[in-house]
């Protein structure tokens, strides 16, 4: 009974935190109920027996995201009401013009078939069977030959390495398509940063690195893996660009692009020494399956985190600045 | 009604809260937030169908989808963003001036 009434919290928390963040008028304060509506996802993934995505929901779908949008909220140089202007919206709550006879009938078409699919989606929800077991039986089945024992970290790299092989595409996909785009105007030098970040950013970073590393080790075994482990990582990353210290920056350019490119690389050159030798891609033997999974698995964590990192900073980290060692931190 | 049929509900409400807003508002900073208020419904419906599992271990395959997804998420956002950036005040069509 008290879990059910646990339930119903975090469902209408859930849905109330989303139409609240959906409808705020200031854009920043919909960052931040964003960055919190994370937060309760990570909640739910916990109450629903799924670790591994309450890790990275915190870490990506909450932290990095919410760091990216602010930074874009922050370089695009205003927040709230003259975000409306901007962003173009004729009236900030809707994009239909009031008045017009034509666009209302849209509006009202539009709520209809809304309507529509949601009671059909409800519908589809409502008639599942309350108990499946999909294929866990399937996957417990052939842990043995997995190399790992955390059935996620046997899905995602090995029974259907296909997928993360792509995934990991996606990722440097995107971050090419962004740096094709140019460079955006710098907004981490608005602001020097203060002595309690830079100090904290000191102390915290090594820590970081260091449970990166542990989530990438117990991902074999336990809730964890390249994903977190990279999210963690680039969040420390984030902190150094924030503190401005110039560890990132000084990395040369080609360095950078090659790590960025690591993990589908090494990923890729697998799965082809696999389809050479046993003519499926992606088919380890048993024996050996853990080793392939630890070095793919570390490659792509480096790779996760330098592009996570990239994407934050708009593509490139930017040059040309005062260390920050070299300067009065406090103005 | 079981806890996974609640999640899923919940999800299905989202999924729909996120298209809605994607497509009434005006402002693209929020439909880039009503596209991640989507994919969350969309992994609360696959990660509550996992749950379903009678042993009590819950289905790893969608876990591992939703993680991939999750990823795949912020990919999206991070280009959406940039996009975003680039864009030229009043260039869009309905735009004052």
């Amino acid at each position: 009974m008290i879990e059910f009434a646990m339930d119903i919290t975090l469902v209408i928390s859930l849905l109330w935190l989303a139409w609240l963040l959906l409808a705020a008028q200031d854009m920043f304060k919909a960052i931040i109920l964003f960055i919190i509506f994370g937060l309760f996802m990570a909640l739910v993934w916990a109450r629903l027996n799924a670790p591994d995505v309450a890790l990275a929901e915190a870490a990506i779908g909450s932290g990095l995201s919410g760091a990216l949008l602010l930074a874009s909220l922050r370089r695009s140089g205003e927040s709230g009401a003259g975000n409306e202007q901007r962003a173009g919206g004729l009236e900030p709550g809707s994009g239909i013009t009031p008045g017009s006879a034509t666009l209302n009938i849209t509006h009202r078409l539009l709520t209809v078939l809304i309507i529509g699919l949601a009671g059909t989606l409800v519908w589809a929800a409502w008639v599942m069977p309350p108990q499946h077991s999909g294929l866990t039986e399937q996957v417990t089945a052939r842990m043995q030959r997995s190399g790992v024992s955390n059935p996620v970290t046997a899905v995602l790299l090995n029974f259907r390495g296909y997928d993360t092989l792509l995934e990991i595409g996606v990722l440097l996909l995107a971050l090419i398509c962004v740096r094709s785009l140019g460079a955006l105007p710098q907004f981490l030098t608005l602001r020097p940063p203060g002595m309690v970040l830079m100090a904290f950013t000191r102390l915290l970073v090594p820590f970081m690195v260091l449970v990166a590393g542990y989530l990438l080790w117990a991902g074999a075994h336990a809730p964890g893996g390249a994903f977190q482990g990279g999210a963690v990582l680039a969040a420390a990353g984030v902190l150094l660009l924030l503190a401005d210290i110039g560890l990132l920056q000084s990395c040369p350019e080609r360095l950078l692009r090659a790590l960025a490119a690591l993990g589908f690389t090494v990923f890729l050159l697998v799965a082809s020494m696999m389809l050479q030798a046993s003519g499926q891609i992606l088919n380890y033997t048993p024996a050996r399956a853990g080793a392939w999974i630890l070095l793919i698995e570390s490659a792509a964590l480096i790779s996760i985190a330098l592009i996570l990192v990239l994407l934050f900073s708009g593509g490139r980290f930017e040059k040309g600045r005062v260390p920050a060692q070299e300067r009065d931190p406090v103005q | 009604m079981s806890n996974a049929h609640l999640y899923m509900l919940g999800g299905v409400c989202l999924f729909t809260l996120g298209t809605y807003a994607l497509l009434t508002k005006t402002q693209l900073l929020r439909k880039i937030l009503a596209a991640n208020v989507m994919g969350s419904g969309v992994f609360l419906v696959l990660i509550a169908g996992a749950y379903r599992s009678p042993s009590g271990l819950p289905d790893p395959v969608p876990h591992a989808m939703v993680l991939t997804g999750i990823v795949v998420a912020i990919s999206m956002t991070a280009l959406a963003l940039v996009l975003l950036g680039r864009m030229v005040p009043g260039s869009r069509k309905g735009d004052k001036e």
